[in-house]
């Protein structure tokens, strides 16, 4: 088994650009989540709202800066429209709207109806010439050392995304310096405490998810972007799952959890990746397990890591145990 | 030019040896089988275009994919002729199809003559109505698990979607796997329940319970729920592989006349005896000493507990009926429909719709709302397409929340 290969690999993978879209979304996340307790089950939803939301503007005949704007306040209405149902209800009831609402989305956008616009299952490609026009390096050539070279147009992705990630990094620790901040983590300790001062709880709740959910549609142009097409299948439910297991991670209500938990994970899932598919191939499971079981495989421990971080290390990383929720 | 648009279907012909997906398209009209000519046939990997075929005249057609992959086969409707429908409208997409390296794999899409032109409105709605009532049985047994649980340990349990496609797939294991005895599947449904009802017991014994007495808030238990969800779901996966199956047992049957309905025999044996579990069900809630100590439980936790009763056994009573009722559920989804690993999760999203409807926490609302949910969703299709009728049961669920968040039967202190 080529060890060093599989950690090649995987050390590509975390400091991708996919990496840093899933860290921009996981910070949406752990906003939600982390500081403010809302139980957000279909964080890939707002992801997909503003993928679609720029590429659709971007189809239409929008410029990709416009494209980009739409996705945001998609994503930021969609926060709007599953908040003011449920947030005001107890944590559940928005758990179980944003799981089913990302769903649907979904198949929304896969439908034969929405075709005209979304040409359902393939999906669009080739929106984002405008941003890879501005790449300053080489697109063909590759920069970087030995097996950490990169393509300059995968350097230019990388580049910008982890500069995205910087900004989404700042703007959640100046908010959660400010006194907004120590409302919503308030909020997430004690909601009646802040209520008998005079706070409107609710209001908070809802900025914090349109927040959260604008990060996550941020995350979601980013992972469009840097493949240059989106398509349903990109937004399953788990990718909110995985979310999930990065911002705990890392550490929930953490500023930098979601950053690491997002590059931890990512190496984890492809290093984990690499060894099954060798170990596969090398005929360690003998017939028990083809290649594609060994993909699942991979994924039902993913769900069992979740558990068990949960119940053993709610606090994940960088966490305190103090900050992170665990007595309800 | 017209070479270039050669080259793919020439190589598609060449690669008799490689990976291909293929099929033969036949309408089933009663005893006859017609090949279907003419009909585009689309491949897909992950939303990329993979290649298209049009069947011919023996209905045959191939699509040569690049080897081993999950692929999604999507028949294009319009292409059909006129009077050939597909069985199942919503199965135009086959959405996992696994091909390993070399295979050359034979799928499969259920034609028959179509039903919209020979049909009259009003028995189209009938038919509809009748779907719905059996959906709506199907949701509402399946929903009193997740809603009881609720009610006596406050935790929305996010994997009872998997128990329920759990029970299908154990009845499948016993019923038409090699593997298995391949029992009939009335018989094979009798293990299939005790094992849902300890697969119940079971999470509650070796997880949930430690968790309560590590002290565990109920968001950690919730997102470990959806850990659970997904783990089970990947394990159902590998078990069971990707592709839809069906029972072999009342897989094909004749319409018969019934209360002036016409409509096939299970789906009536579906709704009677569905009722009949909801009413033993409700019989057990208020009539024994088990099922009184459950609403006390759901109550009042505290009060039940200084009154003498267990509240830990109590709850493993919860979780083994609820399991239990879950995978009856999945047996009659299985029955009604086809099976598919993530027939529990497309499920749960209408199980939450019902017991928000009716109440969550409350039994009675959730065989309420199960059944107003499962004839909204059903008879919804028959003005808007057939892919939102699952959109539809959100629609429900949003708007519920916005005028009675408790739903129909909840109690009002239970949402704040």
């Amino acid at each position: 088994m080529d060890i060093g290969g599989i950690l090649i690999d995987a050390l590509r993978a975390s400091i991708g650009p996919v990496a840093a879209a899933y860290a921009v979304s996981a910070i949406g996340l752990n906003l939600q989540f982390g500081y403010t307790g809302l139980l957000n089950f279909g964080h890939v939803g707002f992801m997909l709202v503003g993928a679609y939301g720029m590429a659709i503007t971007v189809d239409l005949g929008g410029s990709l800066w416009l494209g980009i704007l739409v996705g945001i306040l998609a994503s930021v209405v969609l926060g709007l429209i599953l908040g003011v149902p449920t947030l005001r209800l107890r944590a559940d009831y928005l758990a179980i709207v944003t799981i089913s609402a990302a769903e649907m989305l979904r198949l929304i956008v896969r439908s034969s109806w929405a075709d005209p616009f979304t040409s359902s299952v393939f999906g669009i490609q080739q929106f984002a010439g405008a941003f890879f026009d501005l790449n300053p390096f080489d697109p063909g050539s590759p920069y970087g050392f030995g097996d950490f070279a990169f393509r300059g147009r995968q350097l230019w992705v990388m580049v910008v995304a982890w500069a995205i990630v910087g900004l989404a990094v700042l703007f959640t620790a100046l908010l959660i310096k400010s006194p907004w901040g120590r409302i919503i983590r308030a909020i997430r300790e004690d909601e009646d405490a802040v209520r008998s001062l005079g706070k409107n709880v609710f209001g908070y709740k809802l900025q914090s998810l349109m927040i959260g959910g604008a990060l996550g549609g941020i995350g979601g142009m980013m992972l469009a972007i840097e493949q240059q097409n989106v398509f349903p299948n990109a937004f399953l439910p788990r990718v909110t799952f995985f979310l999930y297991v990065m911002v705990i991670l890392g550490g929930a209500g953490t500023i930098l959890g979601p950053v690491l938990g997002a590059i931890v994970f990512q190496f984890l899932f492809f290093f984990f990746d690499g060894v099954m598919v060798q170990a596969q191939a090398a005929g360690w499971f003998g017939e028990a397990i083809d290649a594609t079981d060994a993909a699942q495989v991979k994924l039902m421990l993913v769900g069992i890591g979740l558990m068990a971080l949960m119940a053993f290390r709610p606090q994940g990383i960088l966490g305190n145990r103090e900050e992170m929720l665990v007595g309800d | 030019m017209l070479f270039l648009m050669l080259a793919p279907l020439t190589a598609a012909l060449a690669q008799d040896e490689g990976s291909a997906i293929k099929g033969r398209l036949e309408a089933i009209d009663g005893e006859e089988r017609v090949a279907v000519a003419g009909v585009t046939i689309v491949v897909t990997q992950d939303g990329t275009d993979i290649g298209s075929a049009v069947s011919d005249e023996a209905g045959e057609w191939l699509v040569a994919v690049p080897g081993a992959g999950v692929y999604q086969v999507t028949l294009d409707v319009t292409t059909l002729p006129d009077g050939i429908a597909l069985t199942d409208p919503d199965a135009t997409a086959l959405p996992e199809v696994a091909v390993r390296e070399g295979q050359q794999k034979t799928v499969l899409f259920q034609l028959g003559p179509g039903a919209v032109s020979t049909v009259s409105s009003l028995e189209r709605f009938v038919d509809l109505v009748v779907l719905g009532l059996k959906l709506g049985a199907i949701i509402a047994i399946s929903a009193i698990g997740l809603s009881l649980i609720y009610g006596v340990t406050g935790l929305v349990n996010f994997a009872h979607g998997e128990m329920v496609a759990l029970g299908a797939v154990i009845a499948f294991f016993f019923h038409v796997s090699v593997a298995g005895p391949e029992w009939p599947l009335w018989i094979a449904a009798i293990p299939a329940i005790l094992l849902g009802a300890g697969l119940g017991g079971g999470q509650e014994v070796l997880l949930w319970r430690p968790l309560r007495r590590r002290g565990t808030g109920l968001i950690a238990m919730m997102v470990i729920s959806i850990g659970l969800s997904f783990a089970l779901r990947n394990l159902i996966l590998i078990l069971f592989k990707g592709e839809p199956r069906s029972f072999v047992d009342y897989a094909v049957q004749r319409e018969v006349e019934f209360l002036g309905i016409s409509t096939v025999p299970k789906n009536i044996v579906i709704i009677l005896a569905s009722v009949v579990i909801l009413i033993l069900v409700g019989l057990f809630l208020e009539r024994t000493k088990t099922g009184t100590a459950m609403r006390a439980v759901a109550d009042n936790k505290d009060l039940a507990e200084s009154s003498g009763i267990d509240v830990n056994r109590v709850i493993l009573t919860t979780w083994l009926v609820g399991g239990g009722l879950a995978a009856i559920g999945g047996i009659f989804l299985g029955v009604s429909e086809q099976l598919q690993f993530d027939m529990g999760f497309k499920l749960l999203l209408l199980i939450f719709a019902a017991v928000v409807l009716g109440g969550l926490g409350s039994a009675y609302g959730a065989m309420v709302g199960g059944f107003i949910v499962g004839l909204v969703v059903e008879v919804s299709t028959f003005w808007v397409d057939v892919e939102f009728k699952t959109a539809v049961g959100l629609g429900v669920l949003i708007v519920m929340l916005l005028l009675r968040p408790q739903g129909i039967l909840g109690s009002r202190e239970r949402i704040g």
